[in-house]
C-alpha cells in the first residue's frame, strides 16, 4: 500500500535508477563530507544520504513487488554483458530495505554518540567513513557482478576497519581489534577474489546471471569447485561463520558504540546475503557436491556456533562481549536455516536475519545510550541502570525478550519458523539443539536484565540519566517493530518468503 | 451480544482494568473499585459464553495470522469454560480479599500487584479460550511472564532466587519440550495446529514410539502442571504474597498447565490416540509417584504454604492422571478436580494468609489453640480440608469417585491403592492443623496475642469462609456440571470435519 502510493508518486528518473542510486549516493555524499567544514553539517547530510538512500531501496522493493517473481536488470552505462550489472530480485531488495533502513536509523541517532566519543575535528571524516561503509554495504547488495560484489566489499571493509580503531580514544584495544580485523578480514577479501578468479577462468565471465547460465554445464571441473570452495569459505569469514568468526567479539567491544551498533545490524547479513546468493542463485544446489556441503560442512557449523558460542556468551562479563558472541550464535541459526536448502529453511533463516537485524539493533542501540552517560560496559556497570533510565532499559529489554525468542515478539516467530523447517526436513535433533540454545540464550540474557532491574547500583546515582532523545526515538522505533512483527508477522515473512523463492527458483517451492 | 464481541471482551478486559489501575495508581480506593468492578463485569462476560457453550455453541473468535499458518484464534468448548468461569469467579473473591491482605500487611507496590494481577488473569482467559496451540502457547507464556513479578514481589533476597527458579523452570519447560512438541505437531499434522473434536492427529499414522516422545514432550513441557521431576518451582514460588499464591498457584497458573495437559489429550491427541500411546502408561506411573511422594513431603512441611504447595503438587497430578488414563470417567474426574481443587486451594491458602496478616505465623506447630481466637477461620479451614480430602458431601469427592471409577475402566486398577493411600495422606497432613487449632490438647499453651490490633481484616475471612460454602455447593450441583463437560468427552467415531478459518 504505502509502497505502491510512493510509487505513484515517484519521479520517473527516481524509478528507473533506483537501483543504482541506492549505493552512488551516500558514495558520493561521503566524498563531499571529507570537505565539510562543520560536524554537524556532516550529520545532518550523513542523514540525508542515508533517507535517500532508504527511499531508493522502498521504490525498488515497490517494483519488484508490483511485479510477482520481477527481476530489475540495471546496465551501468549500458555496456551489456561486458559491463556491470546491479540486479535486484525479491532476496536483495529485502536485505536493501533492511541495510538502508537500519543505516537511516542509525544515522539519526548517530550525532548524540559520536559527540561522546569521538574527537570534535574528527566527527565529520568519521561520518564519511559511516557513509563509504554503508554505500559499500548497499553496493554488495545491489550488485549482480561478481568482481564488483568484492569491489563493494572492499569498500565497506576498509572503511570499517577505520570506524573499528576509531574506539581507540575510549580504549587503546580498539587498535589490536581492528588490526585483527584488518588481518582477518584481508584474508576473507582475498579469498572471495581468488575464488571469483578460478571461476572466471573457467567460465569467462564475471556477470552473476552469466555465471548461473554457465555453471551446470561445468558441474565436474575442479576450478569451479576449488573456486566455491575459495568464494564460501572467503564470505563465511565477513559473515562472522564459525569458527571464522574471532574477529568479531573484539571488533564488537571496542569500537564506538554506533559502529558497533551499525555493523551487528548489517555488515554480517550482507555478508550472509552474498553467500546465499552463490549458494542458490550462482551455483545450483542440485549439485550433489554442494549438498553435501550443505549436510556436513555449513549445517554443523551453523550448529556449532548455536551452541558453543551462546555458552561461551553466557560466561562473558563485557554486556557488548556477551552480545557479540550471541550475534555469532545467531549467525548460526541463519546457516542452518540456510543448510536445509529448503524454501522453508531458506525462508526462516532470512526472517531472522531480519528479526535480528531490528534485535542487535535496539540493543546495542541501547547499550550506546548508556554509554552516553554512564562509564563501563560490564555487567556489573549495568546494575540498577532500570531505575536510572528506565525509558532505555525499557526497550533493551523488550529487544532482548526477542533475542530469547518469547512469544509476541518477532525473535518468536523466526525461530519457530525455523523449527517448522527443519521438522518438515526431518531433522528434529537440530530443533532440539535449538532450543537448547534459545535456552542458553534465557540464561545469558537473564543475566544482564537481572543486574539491569534487581541489582543495587554499584556506586548509587541520585540523578537519573536516560539517554537523549534523538537516540530514544530510533531506538523505540526498533524496539515496537520487535513487537509489532511478534503479532502481525506478514511483512517481513512475506519478503522473506519471496526471498527464498528468488533464490531457489519458483519449482523449489512446489 | 455476539460470541466474538464476548470472546474479545474476556480478553480485552482485563487489560481495561491493568491500565485503569495504571491511572489509577494514586488513588487506592479508585484503583481498587476498578479491580472489583472489573472482575464483576469478566465474571458476567463469561458466564454469558458459558451458556452459549452449555446451549451447544461453540463461541469463535479468529484474529489473524502472525504469519500464515499461525492464527491467533480462540474457541471455547466446555473444558475452557470449567476453566474461565472458576479462574473469573474466584478473582472476584481474590480481589476483595487481596484488598484486605495487602492493606493489612501495608505491602509496597500495590499498584505493580493489582496491573500484573489483571494481566495474569488476562493470560488465563487466553489460555482458557485458546483455539490452537499456538495460541494455547503465546498465553501460557504470557501467564509465566506476567506472574513473575509477582512471586518477586517483596524484592529480597530470598523472593528473588524463588522468582529466578519460578521462571527459569516455567520457561526452560515450556520452550524446551513445550514449544518442541507445538513444531512436532505441526509437521505430523500437516501444518495445522488447531484443536479439534475427536483429536487433531487421530488419522494421523505415526509410529508409537514418535506419539511416546510427543506426550512426554507435552506433559513435562507444561511445568505449569508440576509433574514431578518439574514440580519444585512451586514451593519456591510460595515467596509470593499469600493471594498469589491463592488464585495464581492454587487456581489460574497451576490449573492452566493441568488444562492445557487435558485439553491437549482430548483435542490433540484424541482417546483413540492416547490409548495406543505407550508412553501414557508410564506418566501415569509418574502421576501416581508425583501423588504419593509430594503427600509425604508435605507432612514433613511445618510451614503452613510450604505444606499447601505440595499438596497442590499431589492433587494437580490428580487432573494429569485423569487426562492420562484416556477414559471417559477420568477424563470427567480429571475435569471435576479442577473445579473442586480450585474452590478448596484457594480456601486454605486465604485462611493460611488471614492467620499471617492476624499473627504474623506461618508454621503450623505455632497454631495450636489458635482456632479459640480465629473460629471462622478454621472452621472454613476444616471444610476446605474435607473437600480435598473427598468427604462427601463436599465438592472433592466426586472427583475421586470419577476417578477411580476412570481407573477401572481403564484396567489401571493399581490405581485405586494410590488414590486410597492419597486420601489418607490428606487426613494426616491436613486436619490434623484445623483440629488442634479448634481443640487444642490439654496442657497446650495459649496462642500469643494478634501482631495486628483487631485480628485479621474482616475481608481476608469472608472470602475464605464464602469458598468454603462454595465447596459444599458444588457438591449438589454436580449433575448440571458433569452434564456440561460431558460433550467433551464423548469422542465422535470419526474425525469431524474440522473448522478452518
Amino acid at each position: 500500500m504505502i509502497l505502491e502510493s510512493l510509487l505513484v508518486s515517484a519521479p520517473e528518473w527516481a524509478i528507473d535508477h533506483a537501483p543504482v542510486l541506492i549505493p552512488v549516493v551516500p558514495l558520493i555524499m561521503a566524498a563531499m563530507l571529507a570537505l565539510s567544514p562543520s560536524g554537524r553539517l556532516s550529520w545532518i547530510l550523513s542523514m540525508v544520504a542515508t533517507a535517500a538512500s532508504f527511499y531508493f531501496a522502498l521504490l525498488t522493493l515497490g517494483r519488484i513487488q508490483s511485479a510477482p517473481g520481477g527481476i530489475i536488470e540495471y546496465w551501468i552505462g549500458n555496456w551489456d554483458v561486458i559491463g556491470i550489472e546491479f540486479r535486484v530480485d525479491a532476496l536483495n531488495a529485502m536485505i536493501l530495505l533492511l541495510v538502508t533502513g537500519m543505516g537511516f536509523l542509525a544515522s539519526i541517532f548517530a550525532w548524540s554518540t559520536i559527540v561522546a566519543e569521538v574527537q570534535k575535528q574528527k566527527i565529520s571524516l568519521f561520518l564519511s567513513a559511516f557513509l563509504l561503509c554503508f554505500a559499500g554495504l548497499c553496493g554488495v547488495t545491489a550488485t549482480g557482478d561478481a568482481f564488483n560484489l568484492f569491489v563493494f566489499l572492499e569498500i565497506s571493509s576498509l572503511s570499517t576497519y577505520v570506524l573499528v580503531a576509531m574506539g581507540a580514544s575510549r580504549d587503546r584495544r580498539a587498535l589490536t581489534s581492528a588490526f585483527d580485523y584488518l588481518i582477518m578480514g584481508t584474508l576473507g577479501a582475498s579469498f572471495y577474489i581468488i575464488g571469483v578468479g578460478f571461476l572466471y577462468a573457467a567460465t569467462g565471465t564475471l556477470n552473476m546471471a552469466e555465471l548461473a547460465a554457465q555453471l551446470p554445464a561445468l558441474s565436474g571441473n575442479r576450478s569451479v569447485q576449488v573456486g566455491f570452495a575459495f568464494i564460501i569459505v572467503g564470505l563465511g569469514l565477513k559473515a562472522a561463520m564459525w569458527p571464522l568468526h574471532q574477529w568479531l567479539p573484539n571488533a564488537y567491544a571496542y569500537s564506538p558504540s554506533f559502529v558497533t551498533m551499525f555493523l551487528a545490524a548489517t555488515a554480517t547479513k550482507v555478508a550472509l546475503y552474498a553467500m546465499i546468493r552463490w549458494l542458490f542463485t550462482i551455483f545450483n544446489p542440485d549439485y550433489a557436491f554442494e549438498q553435501a556441503i550443505f549436510t556436513f560442512i555449513l549445517a554443523p557449523l551453523g550448529i556449532a556456533a548455536m551452541v558453543i558460542c551462546s555458552f561461551q556468551a553466557v560466561f562473558q562479563t563485557d554486556v557488548r562481549r556477551m552480545l557479540a558472541y550471541s550475534s555469532v550464535a545467531q549467525v548460526g541459526y541463519m546457516i542452518l536455516g540456510i543448510s536445509i536448502a529448503t524454501t522453508a529453511g531458506v525462508a526462516a533463516g532470512l526472517l531472522h536475519l531480519f528479526n535480528h537485524s531490528l534485535i542487535k539493533g535496539a540493543l546495542f542501540m541501547a547499550i550506546a545510550g548508556i554509554c552516553i552517560n554512564y562509564k563501563g560496559t560490564t555487567i556489573r556497570d549495568f546494575a540498577g541502570l532500570g531505575r536510572s533510565a528506565p525509558f532505555t532499559m525499557a526497550a533493551f529489554a523488550i529487544a532482548a525478550l526477542s533475542l530469547i525468542g518469547v512469544p509476541l515478539t518477532a525473535g518468536f516467530i523466526s525461530k519457530l519458523q525455523l523449527g517448522y523447517a527443519l521438522f518438515e526436513h526431518g531433522w528434529w535433533w537440530a530443533v532440539l539443539l535449538v532450543v537448547f540454545s534459545s535456552f542458553l540464550a534465557v540464561l545469558y540474557v537473564g543475566r544482564i536484565l537481572q543486574s539491569i532491574f534487581f541489582m543495587p547500583p554499584a556506586n548509587p546515582r541520585k540523578t537519573r540519566k536516560e539517554a537523549p532523545l534523538l537516540l530514544l526515538v530510533p531506538l523505540w522505533i526498533l524496539a515496537l517493530a520487535n513487537i509489532y512483527f511478534g503479532i502481525d508477522a506478514n511483512f517481513p515473512a512475506g519478503l522473506a518468503r519471496d526471498g527464498a523463492i528468488a533464490a531457489l527458483g519458483l519449482e523449489a517451492f512446489q | 451480544m455476539t460470541p466474538e464481541f464476548l470472546i474479545a471482551a474476556a480478553l480485552v478486559l482485563p487489560l481495561i482494568i491493568a491500565a485503569g489501575i495504571a491511572a489509577l495508581g494514586k488513588f487506592p480506593n479508585l484503583r481498587e473499585g476498578v479491580t472489583i468492578v472489573g472482575s464483576f463485569a469478566l465474571f458476567a462476560v463469561v458466564v454469558q459464553l458459558t451458556m452459549m457453550v452449555s446451549a451447544g455453541q461453540r463461541p469463535e473468535l479468529f484474529i489473524g495470522e502472525a504469519v500464515p499458518g499461525l492464527a491467533f484464534a480462540f474457541r471455547l468448548e466446555p473444558l475452557g469454560a470449567l476453566f474461565a468461569v472458576v479462574a473469573s469467579g474466584l478473582w472476584i473473591v481474590n480481589s476483595f480479599y487481596s484488598i484486605g491482605y495487602m492493606r493489612g500487611n501495608r505491602e509496597r507496590n500495590q499498584t505493580r500487584f493489582y496491573i500484573c494481577f489483571a494481566l495474569a488473569i488476562c493470560g488465563a482467559m487466553g489460555v482458557a479460550m485458546s483455539g490452537n496451540l499456538f495460541t494455547l502457547f503465546v498465553f501460557y507464556e504470557v501467564l509465566t511472564l506476567s506472574t513473575y513479578p509477582l512471586v518477586a514481589h517483596k524484592g529480597d533476597a530470598a523472593a528473588q532466587r524463588g522468582a529466578r527458579i519460578y521462571l527459569l523452570t516455567l520457561l526452560g519447560t515450556s520452550i524446551g519440550f513445550f514449544l518442541t512438541a507445538v513444531m512436532w505437531t505441526w509437521a505430523l499434522a500437516g501444518q495445522r495446529l488447531d484443536f479439534v473434536d475427536g483429536g487433531l492427529l487421530a488419522g494421523v499414522a505415526m509410529s508409537p514410539v514418535v506419539a511416546s516422545a510427543l506426550l512426554l514432550l507435552f506433559v513435562f513441557g507444561l511445568g505449569k502442571a508440576a509433574l514431578m521431576p518439574f514440580h519444585f518451582w512451586l514451593p519456591n514460588a510460595m515467596v509470593a504474597p499469600t493471594p498469589v499464591s491463592a488464585l495464581l498457584h492454587a487456581v489460574a497458573v497451576v490449573k492452566a498447565g493441568v488444562f492445557a495437559v487435558m485439553k491437549i489429550s482430548v483435542y490433540i491427541f484424541g482417546v483413540d490416540l492416547m490409548n495406543a500411546t505407550p508412553s501414557a502408561d508410564f506418566l501415569i506411573i509418574v502421576a501416581c509417584v508425583t501423588i504419593v511422594l509430594a503427600s509425604l513431603i508435605a507432612m514433613t512441611k511445618d510451614n503452613l504454604k510450604a505444606r499447601l504447595a505440595y499438596s497442590t503438587i499431589a492433587q494437580l497430578a490428580y487432573v494429569t492422571l485423569g487426562a492420562l488414563l484416556a477414559t471417559q470417567a477420568g477424563m470427567m474426574g480429571g475435569s471435576l478436580q479442577i473445579a473442586a481443587h480450585a474452590a478448596g486451594k484457594i480456601t486454605l491458602f486465604m485462611c493460611a494468609g488471614a492467620i499471617y496478616v492476624a499473627t504474623g505465623l506461618t508454621n503450623v506447630s505455632d497454631m495450636k489453640g489458635l482456632g479459640r481466637k480465629m473460629p471462622i477461620v478454621f472452621i472454613a479451614f476444616f471444610v476446605a480440608s474435607l473437600s480435598i480430602i473427598g468427604i462427601p458431601p463436599l465438592a472433592g469427592a466426586w472427583p475421586k469417585y470419577e476417578l477411580m471409577q476412570g481407573a477401572v475402566d481403564g484396567g489401571a486398577d493399581w490405581v485405586l491403592a494410590v488414590l486410597i493411600i492419597s486420601s489418607l495422606l490428606n487426613i494426616a497432613y491436613l486436619l490434623p492443623i484445623p483440629i488442634l487449632a479448634l481443640m487444642p490438647l490439654p496442657g497446650t499453651k495459649p496462642p500469643k496475642e494478634f501482631k495486628r490490633p483487631g485480628g485479621a481484616p474482616a475481608l481476608t475471612v469472608a472470602a475464605p469462609a464464602f469458598t468454603a460454602a462454595l465447596c459444599v455447593l458444588l457438591f449438589f450441583m454436580i449433575t448440571p456440571i458433569s452434564n456440561f463437560l460431558a460433550p467433551a468427552f464423548e469422542a465422535p467415531g470419526t474425525l469431524i470435519e474440522a473448522e478452518l478459518p
